[in-house]
């Protein structure tokens, strides 16, 4: 904190003839954050407020009846909604997947392999790309007679062609499988930056004292890397929590059946295609719970991590 | 790339990234062939090569669509909320970073949360208010909603550069008699020039991929966003794979070319949320 005191002393502000030690703080400050804050308490503070109070709720978005937690009440007795906690419950296990694998990516790409620039591009590309766009392309490649079952059963797999999205039991996992596909770069991305960041000096002590690949990839850099690791677990944890709404949207719709839904898509389907304004509030405040919860994590990884900058 | 052992794991190594390429890659190039495929071709064999080539598809999505108006809309969508949110966020981090202020690190701390914050929590108050300001199917109502959106990411992001300039290059500009907005812009931003680059990368993609806002704020066919627009397409074109996948395409195809010009800044904004 020091030095970032002692740096403020030297910004420009303030009136130049005021030598003593304590001086005012300078107004310009105030001037260059008015617009953030104001974009801040319009983006991001106002809706906050606005939506836990009105899921206290219920009507239409222009008449609306205080009803206390009967939103909630109705909203945990909604087997869609159950459904839709649920669905998310399933994909935070894709997180793990996607940490394991890319973690194996990075360590191999990390070793030098020949081509590694390529690769590393070639895993990349999908996490940029939109995913609505991405979403059209599986849902039409997931089809029954799609690309992937035709290409199965062109090799004699048939009997592994399900109905990737039509099915019940399988379109959440089909959607769990698309995210992993587009996340999964992200990730090697990350780890292998990480890597790449270590000092090279324990890894060379390592080697000299014998501990092979597999040894020194366990216990000598996974353990420096832990901290970008616990940043991606949260990081991830939050975007399969609250930020899958495209990929259900475009891929099934929710369906078949709303077997495939999950909390956004129900506050949407809610909100705006059947007008159940209350319990879209309610699910919006669940939702927010649920994610404060891991952004709360996210924060105290973030500023522990940025103690040492803020000196 | 340091060597930390050649011979055994290179070979299964390669195994396993070509595996991971072929299945990384392999969806979009089912998507790039079938969209250069007639409907009756693809219809005989939806997983062989193409029989003929044909470019059909794409005159159709281009011409019978509104895809290039769309396109349009996210273009104008995009570039300005970013650059609004570029320039709001470049005066609050410079004053977070070399000023002295109340609230500093609320400021701070608000925007590394707000960055996680999931947008369709704060999405019914904002249709709320923007159909009671009649902006609901104007491209404005997105655009004042992402320009929002962005600033805490890059408050964020530049605040952490702004941070390794050092304090004597802001000192000699004081000294020299220069005010905050000059020492800001005569200074700092000539130094910045590949962290603004960056954030306004990562942000430029992020809008141009939103789905969710755009789609409940702009319902009127001619006003939708690229994205919003091709969500459209989904229920309409079932049974015409080819013109569906020649639309996505296009949707697809200037992020990758966009990417293979700035992989780097890329790859930089995007682990700038993870470690350090």
């Amino acid at each position: 904190m020091t030095l970032v005191a002692t740096a403020a002393h030297a910004t420009p502000g303030g009136s130049p003839a005021t030598p003593r030690p304590r001086r005012p703080r300078p107004l310009w400050p105030y001037l260059f954050i008015a617009p953030a804050c104001a974009a801040l308490v319009f983006g991001f503070i106002y809706p906050l407020i606005s939506v836990v109070r009105n899921s206290f709720y219920a009507g239409t978005v222009y008449e609306l009846n205080f009803v206390g937690i009967g939103n909630f009440k109705t909203l945990f007795e909604d087997p869609i909604f159950r459904t839709s906690i649920a669905n998310n419950l399933r994909l935070l296990l894709t997180v793990p997947v996607m940490t394991v694998l890319a973690l194996a990516v990075a360590a191999i790409l990390h070793s030098g392999v020949r081509g590694g620039v390529f690769y590393r591009a070639a895993v990349f590309l999908p996490y940029i790309l939109p995913a609505a766009g991405i979403g059209l392309g599986f849902s039409v490649f997931l089809q029954f007679n799609g690309g992937l079952n035709q290409s199965l059963r062109a090799v004699g797999m048939g009997g592994l062609a399900y109905d990737w999205l039509g099915s019940p039991n399988l379109a959440i996992w089909s959607v769990g499988a698309v995210v992993v596909w587009q996340q999964l770069g992200f990730g090697v991305v990350v780890f292998l930056a990480a890597l790449l960041s270590l000092p090279v000096e324990v890894t060379e002590a390592a080697r000299m004292d014998g501990a092979s690949w597999w040894r020194i990839q366990t216990r000598v850099h996974l353990p420096q890397i832990r901290g970008t690791i616990e940043f991606f677990v949260v990081l991830q944890a939050i975007t399969v929590l609250s930020l899958v709404f495209t990929y259900v949207y475009i891929l099934t719709t929710g369906g078949p059946s709303n077997s495939s839904s999950v909390m956004e898509f129900y506050i949407w389907r809610s909100g705006f295609a059947q007008g159940s304004v209350g319990l879209a509030n309610a699910a919006a405040v669940v939702l927010l719970a649920l994610a404060g919860v891991l952004i709360a994590i996210y924060m105290r990884l973030r500023l522990r991590d940025d103690d040492p900058a803020l000196r | 790339m340091n060597v930390v052992r050649r011979g055994a794991t290179t070979i299964s190594g390669q195994i396993v990234l070509l595996a991971l390429t072929l299945i990384s890659l392999g969806p979009l190039a089912f998507m790039a062939a079938t969209s250069l495929r007639t409907t009756s071709d693809y219809a005989l064999n939806p997983a062989g090569l193409p029989g003929a080539l044909t470019w059909d598809n794409y005159i159709a999505a281009l011409t019978d669509l509104p895809t290039l108006r769309w396109a349009l809309n996210s273009f104008l969508v995009s570039a300005t909320s970013v650059a609004v949110s570029t320039a709001i966020a470049t005066l609050a981090a410079f004053a977070i970073t070399f000023g002295r202020f109340r609230g500093r690190s609320v400021l701070l701390g608000g925007s590394i949360g707000f960055i996680m914050v999931p947008p369709v929590v704060l999405l019914l108050p904002m249709f709320v208010f923007m159909v009671n300001v009649k902006l609901v199917n104007n491209l404005a109502s997105v655009t004042i909603f992402y320009s929002c959106l962005l600033v805490p990411f890059a408050i964020f992001f530049l605040v952490t550069f702004f941070r390794t300039i050092p304090a004597e290059l802001l000192e000699a500009a004081v000294v020299d008699g220069a005010g905050p907005l000059r020492s800001l812009v005569s200074v700092v931003l000539p130094l910045s020039r590949a962290a603004l680059l960056t954030v306004a990368t990562v942000n430029l993609i992020w809008a141009w991929n939103e789905l969710l806002i755009s789609l409940v704020f702009l319902q009127d066919e001619n006003q939708r966003t690229l994205m919003a627009g091709l969500s459209l397409l989904q229920g309409r074109y079932t049974t015409n794979q080819p013109l569906l996948l020649a639309a996505a395409m296009l949707s697809v195809i200037p992020v990758a070319l966009f990417y293979l010009f700035s992989q780097r800044s890329f790859v930089k904004g995007l682990t700038a949320g993870i470690g350090k």
